[in-house]
């Protein structure tokens, strides 16, 4: 039950194969077998059991739509009413949302059965999820390793088979990172196109919630129920949304797929290298055309993003002073000192170093040098990526420049464990949606594809994904002991 | 003041724009609810929240940029303006700051019958904080977040100020000037108008401004021309003792009538201001700004002219006629209902009616005589079924019940007596019973004339019409 995809379990519920309550029991179980992963940091068994008698009584009504009874985690960034939701993070470990998302309303209203709330890096920031308060998360292809992050919890969640499907949030490579690494699919959508109300935020500008699933059809549905325009958030974007189950099916002669050779060079592992060379063949015998392009501002994401994501970030976490919600610091001398040692005992390390990194940014007489400047770049890399995408219909490239590495391994050199979304940032500063494929293994670890597309056009990276997954089976592995 | 030296005022008024509901979220705005009830998640901060424009709060700062005669911005931004205290709930206040959405506008203000224009530098929007409490909370402070997200309008004048007069003046003017945009309920206890003040004096004929004192949240006209000449006095003194003036935050107490410190320049934030990533700049195209100014009421300086020519009122009474929307309404209604003569009805109003609110503390819109029943007095004064006497009395009734004028007239028998007969029989007996004055009024005592219309006039309770008694009385005392 646990292996089959989305539609696969949605029939399966129709035609009394298993309900709801049995399928939500077999996940629910699996999730306590497989504590250890550490990806749940809250499970949700009796609001689940509910949920799931709920959606086997709308399934016996005929009023069932393709979600409801489908087992699935969000993010512990997503408020959930009456669930804590802690964003990773000890400032929020007593903190019960009075509110839901908005993308939880909708998973809600699918009848969708919610398992828990996955582990994360604090407040998302981190590539290890390392940094959560509640501990790594283990990666089931081999647990030594870390699942990447932010959205780690979640990419194991999905990989292990503890969910069919999960959200993701995606800042700088949070949902394609961890993918990658895990062996899963994860989109991360135009920014713009799900709504952002109800996610906490970390660098507003450049979060966008997005489906981590197993398959691509999988996240077409996922994404189907996330996408659309929400009065409740004034950057999502009033466009129709079209129907991406409908356009898995077109074939691909004719796609043009340029390779930026920004992307190639210094720095990616080689056995990852020579694994995405082989998917690229793949998609040349989807009749793809295959050109090799440059976009000169790549090198640029980085620094730009560190200025622009701690800025924003330094305001966006101001509000947990400890005085309305969430930790407070025993026996405060004064209001100084509430602030502080609030904040300063309720916050870990890489949220600390953000926000120091980003009000230093902001600060009078650095402000133009920095923040303006890093505008400017993201300008500039926005433009490289119209440009490029006009010439092709979609870039190709790595999601890593290596598989997972140790846990422990990166933690202690920021820099080096910012270098591990080299490739995923630049498209945040634009804003454009990628993909991260499963595209078969170096030493025995996923290697994810990235693909990544123009503004809008999810429906048409889906097809190009699903396409491929439907020549290659790499998104069907399953780790060891874990199937 | 001592001679030498001249002083430099500029304002920032904060206006709390009258919109139904908050700048950034759905909660109500209305004042005085018991605390917190009206702090929705938005305004609380709660994490995930997101602020949504109330395009009401846009639209009137359109309209106030339109009556200064101010650039509208067709780009403007929203930002972050970064600090921590217990009553900002998310640590930093959405304003604006590089973008406004009003630019260089301007008001002109009337001291001492001298016409001054003064320069708008812009105005902005943004959102009010709470309020701490320090009630009874077990040692803690208490914090009401209802206020929290309620839109301002800040307008910032140019330093071009040169006394507490003038910044009074201007603060009137502009009080006027958004209550008759319907923008701001002018409502200065509650806070919804209040100023701070800029001040700084130097030295007559120098051109460099001297350092200046920044004086927080004066919610009064007579505690801003206070709170100002005290600070003008106070850094005169300062310099003529050879100190400096401190560029400083200062806080006026109007209970010792002095303003002191609150934080130095030195300790001042560095707010950090950053566009807010949450909100899209705010688009002002041409049909926009066509649409509110075809909806833009007139305003008081055009009001005030077209009484004076239209209505042919004196200066004087044109002004406190259109020293309120409400005010100008109500008189122009009373002109076209009752027909009369403009200047009366200005008269009457500006006196009788002004005089009796004003005893009450009532503004027009809760005048206990609206201006139908108004109408209706002037009409019977105008068609001389009463005398201007009687038609004070009339009031007095027309204040304290709920009846009309002629209902009043009516039942207390008040209706003047034009009866020729009549009058001139209680003529014939006063002039034979006040020989003596018959005589020196036809000596050529010309005063005496006053006293035989006093007593006809007592001798008929008030109601004979006195043109009709002038005459008759001048024909028999010839």
């Amino acid at each position: 039950m646990h292996n089959k995809t989305i539609a696969e379990l949605a029939k399966g519920l129709r035609s009394g194969e298993f309900s709801s309550v049995e399928l939500t029991t077999a996940f629910l179980d699996r999730i306590k077998q497989h504590s250890s992963l550490n990806s749940y940091i809250t499970v949700t068994e009796d609001l689940a059991l509910q949920e799931a008698e709920a959606a086997d009584l709308r399934l016996a009504k005929g009023d069932a739509e393709l979600l409801t009874g489908i087992p699935i985690a969000q993010k512990d960034i997503f408020c959930t009413e009456g669930v804590k939701t802690t964003c990773g993070s000890k400032i929020l470990d007593n903190f019960i949302a009075p509110y839901n998302a908005t993308v939880v309303n909708k998973f809600n209203n699918a009848g969708a059965v919610m398992l828990g709330k996955l582990n994360m890096d604090e407040f998302a920031m981190g590539s290890s999820n390392e940094t959560s308060y509640y501990g790594a998360v283990k990666n089931p292809w081999d647990i030594n390793t870390v699942p990447g992050g932010s959205s780690g919890g979640t990419a194991v969640a999905v990989a292990a088979r503890l969910t069919v499907c999960a959200t993701g949030t995606d800042t700088g490579g949070s949902i394609r990172q961890p993918a990658a690494l895990c062996g899963i699919t994860g989109l991360k959508p135009t920014y713009g196109r799900v709504s952002r109300y109800g996610m906490i935020a970390y660098a507003s500008s450049l979060d966008q919630g997005g489906p981590m699933t197993r398959s691509a059809e999988d996240a077409a549905i996922m994404l189907q129920t996330m996408a659309g325009f929400d009065e409740k958030d004034s950057t999502s974007v009033d466009l129709p949304v079209p129907d991406y189950r409908a356009g898995l099916s077109k074939k691909l002669e004719g796609l043009t797929i340029g390779l930026p050779k920004e992307f190639f060079g210094e720095g990616l592992n080689s056995d990852v290298a020579a694994t995405l060379e082989a998917a690229i063949n793949e998609y040349r015998k989807l009749g793809a055309k295959v050109t090799e392009i440059s976009m000169p501002t790549l090198k640029l994401a980085i620094p730009a993003y560190y200025v622009i994501a701690p800025a924003e970030c330094s305001a966006n976490l101001s509000r947990f002073d400890g005085v309305r919600f969430g930790y407070r610091c025993e026996n405060p001398a004064d209001l100084a000192d509430l602030y502080t040692r609030s904040r300063g005992e309720g916050f870990g390390k890489e949220v600390k170093r953000r926000i120091l990194m980003g009000t230093y940014a902001l600060s009078a007489g650095y402000y133009d040098a920095y923040y303006i400047k890093a505008q400017k770049i993201r300008r500039l890399i926005s433009e490289d990526f119209k440009r490029a995408l006009s010439e092709v219909d979609v870039i190709m490239g790595p999601v890593t420049p290596s598989t997972a590495f140790g846990i422990g391994e990166k933690i202690g050199n920021p820099i080096e464990m910012y270098l591990s979304d080299i490739y995923t940032i630049a498209i945040n500063l634009a804003g454009v949606p990628a993909m991260s494929v499963p595209a078969g293994f170096a030493g025995g670890m996923p290697v994810g594809l990235q693909i990544i597309g123009n503004y809008f056009a999810e429906d048409r990276l889906l097809n190009i994904a699903h396409q491929y997954q439907q020549v290659t089976d790499w998104h069907q592995q399953m780790p060891k002991g874990f199937e | 003041m001592n001679t030498q030296w001249e002083t430099v005022i500029g304002l920032e008024i904060h206006a709390q724009l009258a919109t139904k509901s908050k700048i950034f979220s759905g909660a109500s705005t209305a004042y005085g609810a018991e605390p917190n009830t009206q702090a929705c998640a938005v305004d609380l901060g709660l994490p995930g929240v997101l602020p949504v424009l109330n395009e009401e709060a846009v639209r009137m700062a359109v309209i106030f940029g339109m009556a200064i005669e101010a650039h509208i911005a067709p780009y403007s931004v929203f930002a972050r303006k970064n600090y921590f205290y217990p009553d900002l709930p998310k640590g930093y206040q959405i304003s604006q700051m590089e973008l406004p959405i009003v630019g260089v506008g301007h008001l002109d203000i009337d001291v001492d019958g001298v016409v001054k224009r003064i320069g708008i530098t812009r105005a902005h929007l943004e959102e009010d904080a709470g309020k701490s409490l320090h009630g009874n909370f077990h040692g803690l402070t208490g914090i009401d977040l209802n206020r929290a997200g309620t839109p301002l309008l800040e307008i910032v004048s140019e330093p071009e100020m040169s006394s507490a007069k003038e910044a009074v003046a201007y603060m009137r003017k502009m009080h006027e000037l958004v209550r008759y945009l319907g923008i701001c309920d002018g409502n200065m206890q509650e806070g919804s108008f209040r100023c701070d003040a800029n001040v700084s004096v130097r030295p007559k004929g120098q051109k460099e401004f001297g350092t200046r004192a920044e004086i927080k949240n004066i919610n009064s006209f007579k505690f801003v021309e206070k709170a100002i000449n005290h600070e003008i006095e106070r850094q005169i003194e300062v310099i003529e003792n050879g100190g400096a003036v401190v560029q400083e935050t200062r806080l006026y107490d109007s209970v010792k009538d002095e303003t002191r410190s609150m934080r130095s320049k030195e300790e001042a934030n560095d707010y950090r201001y950053f566009p807010d990533p949450d909100l899209l700049p705010v688009l002002i195209d041409e049909d926009f700004k066509a649409q509110i100014k075809a909806q833009l009421p007139e305003l008081p300086q055009a009001k005030k002219q077209r009484f004076k020519d239209d209505y042919a009122l004196d200066e004087e009474n044109a002004t406190l006629l259109t020293s309120s929307r409400p005010l100008a309404d109500y008189f122009e209604t009373v002109v076209k209902e009752s027909g009369c003569e403009a200047k009366m009805c200005a008269n009457w109003m500006t006196g009788d009616l002004l005089a009796a609110l004003n005893k009450a503390d009532l503004e027009i819109t809760d005048s206990p005589v609206g201006h139908e029943r108004l109408a209706g007095l002037l009409k019977r004064i105008s068609d001389d079924t009463i005398s201007g006497k009687i038609a004070k009395q009339v009031f007095e009734e027309l204040w304290q019940s709920t009846a009309t004028a002629d209902e009043i007239i009516e039942a207390k028998g008040l209706k003047q007596i034009t009866d020729t007969g009549a009058i001139e029989a209680i003529i014939d007996k006063i002039i034979a019973d006040n020989q003596d004055q018959v005589e020196q009024y036809r000596s050529g005592k010309d005063k005496v004339f006053g006293f035989f219309v006093g007593q006809v006039m007592k001798e008929m309770q008030g109601k004979a019409n006195p043109g009709e008694v002038n005459k008759m009385l001048k024909e028999k005392l010839k």
